[in-house]
């Protein structure tokens, strides 16, 4: 899946990417297990074509996507974007897809769309993680409309110029790289547009832990670790130092101003 | 005599259970040195150090019921190696944490242990384990004399009970019951074959 150069600010960062093995082998992904390694050993019975998006709700041209049509939908771009876990390890992909906002717009939001929710698939058949009770299933995330808006929020089809393996989120999925990865829904099947602040999985399975804007911030702590620093995946070995974490995961000069006069701690 | 030719006596069953117990360490450091840990080789050292002290406890604590079940009294013999294992995992688990996961900052582990309750269980599980691995020789067991030395190496219920929840408290952010629910339930069938034992054995002595 090819993609011309990002063009976005901050959508190119200069460090060093991560390996493909460790990026497709390293996931969480709980549809698919809760171990790390789960999702690549599991999730070859995920069937990422034919699929379709339903978007719904406060939308003037609410309608049924194929995954063709969303292909076409806007010219594929490389953006390479660190990611950072709530785990308090890191990567650094590229990706390939465009900016959500280009969708969005197509299917022009009323003024009563002040949040989107997306919904991940939920298919037994497909996805033996299901069958566990770690998360109430489908799996739902949720985002105000600027940050859904916001150029860097990538809709992502593929990552290292192929298409998404499945375990990363195949057919497409959210890329956000100021917020925990957890935040960037994968294998998404619904988005709807709603008026209301939505429940995220996480929220509603630790709210203490896991806040709406789940934005990358070392100031504020995971009640069980630090988010002070974190492993970067492959890089030194076994000692290897943390290295710290940057405010909304560097990318503060691009995405800072979404959060202007907002208590951070408070909105976590 | 019957009890001569249990294998449970055979001079080699110690070194036997000793390179036994040796394996999983010996296992780690050699995927450790060939990079078979996976993609994030800290957190799985850690990790698998954490079940290993969990596992070793459990077999410690199954070595009485073992052997007044199955009537096999040759296993005490290995309580004392497979608690000192047990030590041993626990502490190379702690060392681990400190150094991979904090980079032996003595001042940030402090911290950490004093404000995450989790690390704190852990961590309280490990203080109490010293005094028993310190009074594990028999000179030890002498000196304080028998009855002592029992009542102190009774720590090792709420040692075990502190290590489960360390483990439940660690997953419970992520609703990931499944292993400590393994560990649970070994625990209260080794931690109840006790309590049970001791009330049925009140009851008979009051009957007497």
């Amino acid at each position: 899946l090819p993609g011309a150069r990002g063009s976005v600010p901050g959508a190119m960062t200069l460090d060093k990417l991560t390996s493909y093995q460790d990026a497709s082998t390293y996931n969480n992904f709980y549809e698919f297990g809760t171990d790390k390694a789960d999702p690549a050993r599991t999730a070859g019975s995920l069937r990422p074509r034919p699929w379709t998006v339903t978007v719904e709700g406060e939308v003037g041209k609410p309608g049924v996507f194929d995954l063709d049509s969303l292909l076409k939908l806007s010219p594929m771009e490389e953006r390479i974007y660190r990611l950072r876990c709530v785990e308090g390890w890191s990567m650094v992909i590229p990706w390939v897809g465009y900016s959500l906002a280009e969708l969005i717009k197509r299917v022009e939001p009323t003024s009563k769309a002040k949040f989107v929710e997306f919904t991940s698939l939920a298919d037994k058949a497909q996805m033996p993680g299901l069958r566990s009770g770690v998360l109430d299933w489908p799996y739902v995330e949720g985002l105000r409309i600027d940050e859904a808006m916001h150029p860097l929020t990538l809709l992502s089809f593929g990552m290292y110029g192929e298409v998404l393996p499945n375990q990363n989120g195949a057919p497409l999925r959210l890329v956000l790289p100021w917020k925990y990865g957890f935040k960037s829904a994968k294998s998404i099947v619904k988005i709807r547009f709603v008026e209301k602040q939505p429940v995220s999985s996480w929220t509603r399975a630790a709210a203490q832990e896991y806040g709406f804007y789940s934005n990358v911030n070392p100031q504020v702590d995971h009640p069980r670790w630090s988010q002070a620093s974190e492993r970067r995946i492959g890089e030194g070995g076994l000692f290897a130092k943390k290295r710290p974490t940057l405010m909304f995961n560097g990318y503060e000069a691009q995405v800072g101003q979404l959060y202007a006069g907002m208590d951070l701690k408070k909105n976590f | 005599m019957q009890k001569n030719r249990s294998p449970w006596l055979h001079p080699a069953a110690k070194p036997l259970l000793f390179a036994l117990c040796a394996l999983p360490l010996a296992w780690l450091v050699w995927a450790a040195a060939t990079d078979r840990l996976g993609a994030n080789p800290a957190e799985a050292l850690i990790r698998s150090l954490g079940d290993w002290s969990l596992r070793a406890l459990c077999l410690t604590l199954a070595i009485t019921p073992l052997r007044t079940l199955a009537n096999l009294p040759a296993l005490a013999r290995f309580r004392r190696m497979l608690g000192l294992f047990a030590f041993f995992y626990v502490s190379l688990h702690l060392l681990a944490y400190g150094w991979l996961d904090m980079g032996l900052d003595l001042g940030d582990i402090a911290h950490d242990i004093a404000k995450r309750p989790f690390i704190l269980m852990g961590f309280t599980a490990w203080v109490l384990l010293l005094p028993l691995a310190a009074t594990s020789f028999n000179r030890a067991i002498k000196a304080l004399g028998a009855r002592r030395w029992q009542w102190l190496h009774k720590l090792v219920y709420p040692i075990s009970l502190l290590g489960l929840a360390h483990f439940i408290w660690m997953r419970a952010g992520k609703n990931n019951f499944a292993e400590p629910a393994i560990y649970g339930a070994v625990l209260a069938v080794l931690l109840g074959w006790r309590l049970l034992r001791r009330y049925s054995s009140r009851g008979a002595a009051r009957l007497a």
